[in-house]
C-alpha cells in the first residue's frame, strides 16, 4: 500500500520538514533533519526505481483527483534516473555541508540555509516527478527561490549581487516558461503533461503552438544555463557556499534538461522538434558551439569555482548536443552524461570545497603545492578532471563515447571532430590545475602535509569511486540512460 | 588447467598494494608480482584462454594469447623481474606503482584482443610511465615528461580514431592483421608509428628516456617500444614501406649516437637503431622475418636492460653519466664493467650472444627476399652499433682516460639483476633453440653456420678496426662536455663527411618542423586568449541588461524561425 504513495512522499517529505526547520532553526537538528530527509529520500528513489522497473510506469493522483482536475505524478524510468541523481547528491551534499559551512557561514544563519536546501531539494524532485506541466512551474519557483536564498549565503559579499543577477535571470525564465504553457493551455485547455501530448498534435500548424514551444524552450535553456542564456551560472556558482556549488552543480542545472527532454520529445508532436520546425538543428548547434567556446573560457579563469563553473556550462553543452541529434542514441547520450556529470562535477566541487577549508582559498594559486599537501583531495580534482576529458576508465569516456558513437550514427563526422576538440580543449584547463599543483614546487617551502578532514572527504571520495565504477561497469548508468530515451521517445526498447 | 588470469590484473593488483606498504615489502613485491604473474601465464593459463566482457555494446576481448604475443608476454616479465630487483633500493611507492602499473599495461596490450582494449592500455602505458620519468626528480625530468607524455596521449588519440572508423567500416574492432588501405588504418599506423619511434617522430625517447630515474629507464626501455612492434607485427606484418622506414631507423641514430655524450642518450640512440631491425623483419613479413622480429624483441629487451642497467649503476654511484666526466671505472666497479661489457657484446651481435642469434635472422630474411639494398644497409648498422654502443659505452665510462672518481661496487641488489640479465644474454646466445622454440612460427633457423659467424666476425673486426684508427688518429670526435645537440656538430671536427651533412639535414629539417609548429601553436594561442581569455566579451562579467538583452534577440529569432517553419 505505501508502495502506491512512494512518489507523493518523495515531495511530501521535505516539504513537512523545511517549515519544521524554518522552526527549530538549530544549526545540529536542523542539519539532522535535513540528513534524516536525505536518507529517506533516497532509499524513496531507490524503491521508485525498483518499483518502474518492475511494473512499470507509476501514475499517481495527489489527493485523489483524478488527471484532468487534479495534480498528477508520473515516473517512468526517464524521471526515475533524475530523480536517483538528485536524491543521491543531496544526501551527499548534507552529509558534506556541516565541515564545510562552518567556516564559511555564522551559526545563526546556518539553520535557515539549511531550511532553504531542503526547500530547493522539494522543488527540484518536484519538478523531476510532476506530470503536469503547470506543476513544473511551482516547483521551479520552489527550487528557484531557496536557490538565490542558498547563494547569497556566501562569504563573499559579491554573493549578493551574484544572487541577485540569478533573480533576475531566473524570473525572465519562469516568465518564459509560464508565457509558454498558457499559450497551450488556452490553445487545448489542459496542463496536463499526458492530455497534452494527445491534443497537441491535431494543432501543430498553429502558430500559437510555435510561440509557445519558443517561450517554452527559451525559458528552460535560461533554466539550464545553455549558452548564451548562462549569464547567471558563473558568479552564481563561484560565490555561493562551497558546499551549495556541490550540491548546486549536481543536480540546479539537470532537472531544468530534463523537463527540456521531456517537453521537446514527448509533450510537444513526436516530430515537432525534429521535424516540423527543425529547431533540433539550432539546439545542436548552439550546444556544440558552448562545449568548445566555455571550454577555452574556463582555460584562462584563475579562480577554480569559477574555472569549473564554466566547465559546467559546457557539459550541458554537450548534453545539448545529444538532445540536438533528436535519435535515441542522442537522448541516451544525453541522459547518461547528466547522470555521469552530476558525479563528476559535485566529486570536484566538493573536494575544491576541501581545498578551501586548508587553503582559504578557491584561486588557482592556492593549487600550489596542494598535490602533496593535499593528496587525496587534489587526486580527486584530478580524476574528475580527466573524467572531464573523458579519459578511459572514468565516467566521461562512457559519455563521450555514447556521444560520439550516436553521432556517428547519424554520419556527423564533423560533430565528432568537434566533441573531440572540445575534449583538447578541457584537457588545456585540466592540464593548467595539474601543472600547478603537482609541478610547480618551491623547493624553499617545506610541504606539511595537511589534508582536509575526513568529513569532507569521504563523500567526495563516495563519488569519486563511483565515477570510476561506472566508467569501468556502465552497465547499470548505460542501460538506465538507453531506457529513459526509449521511454520519453517512445520507442518499444 | 587452472584458472585464466591476466596477468594485467596482477600487476594492477601489485600496484594498489605498493601503494600501501613500504620499505622491504614494497621492494619485495616488485620482484613477487612479475613472478607470480609469470607463474600463472605458463602453469594456470589455458593457451585458448579468452576473457570478454561487453562495455556499452562493445564486445571487447581483454584476454586472448597466442604465440605472437606469448613471447612477448613472456619477455615482458622477464623485464619486469629484473627491473624490480634492480629497483631493490628504490622505496618510493610511487615510482614502484608506477612501474609495476605499466608494466601491466603492457602486457595487457599485447593480450588484448580488440581496438578498443588496446587504446586504453596504451594510454595507461602512457600515464604510468610519465611517472618514472617524473620522478627523476629535476627540473628537466619533469618537462621532458609532460612533453612525452603530451607526444604519447597524441598517439593514443590518433589509435583510438582510427578505431572508430575503423569499426565504422568494418564493423569488427578484433585486432587482427589491417593492412595500410584505408584512411582508418592510416591513423592507426602513424599511432603505432609513433610510439615505435619511426624517424622524425622519434624525438620523444631521446628527450624522456635519459631524464628518467635509473631504474625507470630500465622499465621504459623495455615495454613502450616493444608493444609498438608487436601492435606493428599483428596489425602491419608485411607492409613494405616498414622495410625502408625500418632501414633508416637502423641508420640515422649512428651519427647521433656517436656525438652524444650522456651515455643513456647514447644508448636511447641505440634502441632506435635496434628497434629498426625488428621493423624491417614486420615489414618483410616472412615467417622467418616475424621469428626474426620477435626474437630480436626478445634478445634486445634483455640486453638493453642490462646496459641500461650498467649506466643506471654508474650513475647512481657517480652521480655523472656524461661520457666527459666518466672514465677509469673499471677499478672500482669491475663487476659493474663486465656486465657492461657482456651487454655490449650481446647488442653489438657477437657470436656465443644473444644479439647475434636473433639479428642474423632479420638480415637473413632481408637477403632470401632479395632486399639487397636493405641487407647492405643493415649491415652498414650492425657495424655502427657495435661502435657506438659496443665499444664506446663501455670505453668511456671504465676504461678511456681515468677520470680519477672511486666510488664503491654497485649494490648488490643492481649487481644480481645484472648478473641475471648477463647469464640470459649468455644462455640465449649458447642454447639459441630454446628461444627459437618459443617463436610464434615453426624453424629450423640456425644461427652458427659458417657464413654468419664469419661474415659476422669480419663485420665487427673491421668496425673495431675503424674504430682505433679513428681513435688514434684523433678524428674520433672526443667527449665533450656538450648537452645540446644542435650545438654540437659545430664544434666536432672531422667525422666523416656523410654523417656531418645528414646530421645537419636532419636538424635542419626538425628544427624548421619544430619552429614552424612552434609559431603556429604561438598564433593559435593568442587567438584562443583573444576570444575567450579574461578580458574578452563573452568570458567577461555580462551586466544584467546585457544578458536580458541577449535573452530577448535570440527569442525572437528564434520565435520567426519556428513561426516560419
Amino acid at each position: 500500500m505505501l508502495s502506491l504513495h512512494l512518489s507523493a512522499l518523495q515531495v511530501v517529505i521535505p516539504l513537512l520538514a523545511a517549515p519544521l526547520c524554518a522552526i527549530i532553526r538549530i544549526p545540529g537538528v536542523t542539519w539532522l533533519i535535513a540528513l534524516a530527509v536525505g536518507i529517506a529520500s533516497s532509499i524513496n528513489s531507490i524503491a521508485i526505481l525498483l518499483h518502474i522497473n518492475r511494473f512499470g510506469e507509476i501514475v499517481y493522483s495527489l489527493g485523489g483527483w483524478a488527471a484532468p482536475f487534479g495534480i498528477e505524478y508520473r515516473i517512468d524510468s526517464a524521471n526515475a534516473l533524475i530523480l536517483l541523481i538528485i536524491s543521491f547528491i543531496y544526501l551527499l551534499g548534507i552529509i558534506y555541508a556541516p565541515a564545510s559551512i562552518k567556516t564559511e557561514v555564522p551559526e545563526k544563519s546556518q539553520g535557515w540555509l539549511y531550511t532553504a536546501w531542503i526547500l530547493c531539494f522539494t522543488g527540484l524532485s518536484g519538478i523531476t516527478i510532476s506530470g503536469d506541466v503547470f506543476n513544473v512551474f511551482v516547483f521551479l519557483e520552489v527550487s528557484s527561490l531557496s536557490t538565490y536564498i542558498l547563494i547569497s549565503f556566501g562569504q563573499d559579499k559579491r554573493c549578493l549581487t551574484a544572487a541577485f543577477r540569478y533573480l533576475v535571470m531566473g524570473t525572465i525564465a519562469a516568465t518564459f516558461y509560464l508565457v509558454g504553457i498558457g499559450f497551450l493551455y488556452s490553445l487545448t485547455g489542459t496542463l496536463n503533461m499526458a492530455d497534452l501530448a494527445q491534443r497537441l498534435p491535431d494543432l501543430i500548424s498553429q502558430n500559437t503552438v510555435a510561440v509557445a514551444f519558443g517561450f517554452v524552450i527559451v525559458g528552460l535553456a535560461i533554466k539550464m544555463a545553455l549558452f548564451p542564456f548562462h549569464a547567471w551560472l558563473p558568479n552564481a556558482y563561484a560565490y555561493a557556499p562551497n558546499a551549495v556549488t556541490a550540491f548546486l552543480a549536481g543536480t540546479a542545472t539537470k532537472a531544468a534538461v530534463y523537463v527540456f527532454i521531456r517537453l521537446t520529445f514527448e509533450v510537444f508532436p513526436e516530430d515537432y522538434f525534429s521535424g516540423f520546425t527543425s529547431s533540433h538543428h539550432i539546439i545542436l548547434a548552439v550546444g556544440i558551439f558552448s562545449a568548445v567556446i566555455t571550454s577555452a573560457i574556463a582555460i584562462f579563469q584563475d579562480d577554480l569555482k569559477r574555472l569549473f563553473a564554466w566547465s559546467s556550462i559546457g557539459q550541458i553543452g554537450y548534453i545539448a548536443v545529444g538532445v540536438g541529434l533528436a535519435s535515441t542514441a542522442g537522448v541516451a547520450a544525453s541522459f547518461l552524461h547528466l547522470f555521469n556529470h552530476s558525479i563528476m562535477k559535485t566529486a570536484i566541487f566538493m573536494a575544491i570545497g576541501g581545498l578551501f577549508f586548508v587553503t582559504g582559498s578557491t584561486t588557482t594559486a592556492a593549487l600550489k603545492n596542494a598535490g602533496r599537501r593535499m593528496p587525496w583531495t587534489m587526486a580527486a580534482i584530478l580524476i574528475g578532471g580527466l573524467s572531464l576529458i573523458g579519459v578511459p576508465f572514468t565516467t566521461g569516456f562512457i559519455s563521450k563515447w555514447y556521444l560520439v558513437s550516436a553521432s556517428l550514427e547519424q554520419n556527423f563526422w564533423w560533430l565528432a571532430g568537434l566533441i573531440l576538440l572540445g575534449s583538447l580543449v578541457t584537457a588545456a584547463y585540466v592540464w593548467k590545475i595539474v601543472e600547478i599543483a603537482y609541478f610547480r614546487k618551491d623547493p624553499n617551502v617545506k610541504v606539511v602535509r595537511q589534508e582536509a578532514p575526513l568529513s569532507l572527504l569521504i563523500p567526495t571520495w563516495i563519488l569519486v569511486v563511483a565515477n570510476i565504477y561506472f566508467g569501468v561497469d556502465a552497465r547499470f548508468s548505460g542501460s538506465m540512460a538507453t531506457q529513459a530515451a526509449n521511454t520519453i521517445l517512445g520507442v518499444s526498447p | 588447467m587452472g584458472i585464466d588470469i591476466p596477468p594485467f590484473v596482477i600487476f594492477f593488483a601489485g600496484a594498489l598494494l605498493a601503494l600501501m606498504v613500504r620499505r622491504t615489502l614494497l621492494s619485495l613485491i616488485c620482484i613477487l608480482v612479475p613472478l607470480v604473474s609469470a607463474a600463472f601465464l605458463i602453469f594456470s593459463n589455458s593457451p585458448e584462454a579468452r576473457i570478454e566482457t561487453s562495455v556499452i555494446g562493445l564486445q571487447l576481448i581483454l584476454f586472448n594469447p597466442d604465440k605472437l604475443s606469448l613471447v612477448f608476454g613472456y619477455v615482458f616479465h622477464i623485464a619486469a623481474f629484473l627491473g624490480g630487483i634492480f629497483a631493490w633500493r628504490i622505496r618510493d611507492p610511487v615510482h614502484q606503482a608506477a612501474s609495476l602499473a605499466y608494466a601491466g599495461s603492457a602486457l595487457g596490450a599485447v593480450f588484448c584482443g580488440d581496438l578498443i582494449t588496446l587504446f586504453m592500455f596504451w594510454e595507461l602505458m602512457a600515464f604510468t610511465s610519465a611517472f618514472l620519468i617524473w620522478c627523476g626528480g629535476t627540473r628537466n625530468s619533469i618537462d621532458a615528461g609532460i612533453r612525452y607524455l603530451i607526444i604519447q596521449i597524441i598517439s593514443g588519440f590518433l589509435l583510438l580514431a582510427g578505431a572508430v572508423m575503423h569499426y565504422q567500416q568494418t564493423g569488427s574492432l578484433e585486432f587482427t592483421h589491417i593492412g595500410l588501405s584505408s584512411t582508418a588504418a592510416t591513423l592507426i599506423f602513424i599511432a603505432f608509428g609513433i610510439k615505435c619511434v619511426f624517424p622524425l617522430l622519434h624525438n620523444w625517447l631521446t628527450d624522456a628516456y635519459p631524464e628518467a630515474t635509473p631504474a625507470g629507464t630500465v622499465f621504459l626501455s623495455a615495454f613502450t617500444t616493444k608493444v609498438a612492434v608487436y601492435a606493428l607485427a599483428r596489425g602491419f606484418a608485411g607492409t613494405e614501406s616498414l622495410i625502408y622506414i625500418g632501414m633508416i631507423m637502423t641508420c640515422f641514430p649512428i651519427f647521433y649516437a656517436v656525438i652524444e655524450n650522456d651515455l643513456r642518450r647514447v644508448l636511447t640512440y641505440s634502441m632506435i637503431n635496434q628497434i629498426g631491425f625488428m621493423v624491417v623483419g614486420v615489414g618483410i613479413g616472412t615467417e622467418l622475418a616475424i621469428n626474426g622480429a620477435a626474437s630480436h624483441v626478445f634478445s634486445h629487451i634483455i640486453y638493453k636492460a642490462l646496459l641500461f642497467m650498467s649506466m643506471g649503476a654508474v650513475l647512481y654511484r657517480t652521480g655523472k653519466i656524461n661520457g666527459s666526466d666518466l672514465g677509469g671505472l673499471y677499478k672500482s666497479m669491475p663487476k659493474t664493467a663486465t656486465f657492461c661489457i657482456i651487454g655490449a657484446a650481446s647488442i653489438s651481435a657477437f657470436p656465443l650472444f644473444s644479439g647475434f642469434v636473433s639479428k642474423s635472422m632479420v638480415i637473413s630474411a632481408a637477403l632470401i627476399e632479395g632486399y639487397d639494398m636493405v641487407w647492405l644497409a643493415l649491415l652498414f648498422a650492425s657495424a655502427g652499433v657495435f661502435h657506438h654502443s659496443g665499444i664506446k659505452i663501455p670505453f668511456f665510462a671504465f676504461f678511456a682516460h681515468d677520470s680519477g672518481i672511486r666510488v664503491k661496487e654497485a649494490p648488490t641488489s643492481m649487481l644480481i639483476a645484472m648478473g641475471i640479465a648477463a647469464a640470459l644474454c649468455i644462455g640465449i646466445g649458447i642454447f639459441p633453440q630454446y628461444l627459437y622454440s618459443l617463436l610464434p612460427y615453426e624453424t629450423n633457423y640456425s644461427a652458427y653456420d659458417a657464413t654468419h659467424v664469419l661474415a659476422q666476425i669480419q663485420l665487427l673486426l673491421f668496425s673495431a678496426l675503424a674504430f682505433v684508427w679513428l681513435k688514434l688518429s684523433g678524428i674520433y670526435p672526443p667527449e665533450l662536455r656538450s648537452v645540446n645537440i644542435d650545438a654540437e656538430w659545430v664544434y666536432r671536427k672531422g667525422f666523416t663527411v656523410a654523417g656531418r651533412w645528414l646530421t645537419i639535414a636532419t636538424q635542419a629539417v626538425i628544427a624548421s618542423t619544430y619552429s614552424i609548429l612552434l609559431g603556429l601553436i604561438d598564433r593559435v594561442y593568442r587567438m584562443i586568449l583573444n576570444t575567450t581569455g579574461l578580458n574578452s566579451r563573452v568570458a567577461r562579467e555580462w551586466t544584467v541588461d546585457l544578458a536580458v538583452a541577449i535573452v530577448v534577440l535570440l527569442f525572437s529569432i528564434f520565435i520567426i524561425f519556428l513561426v516560419a517553419a
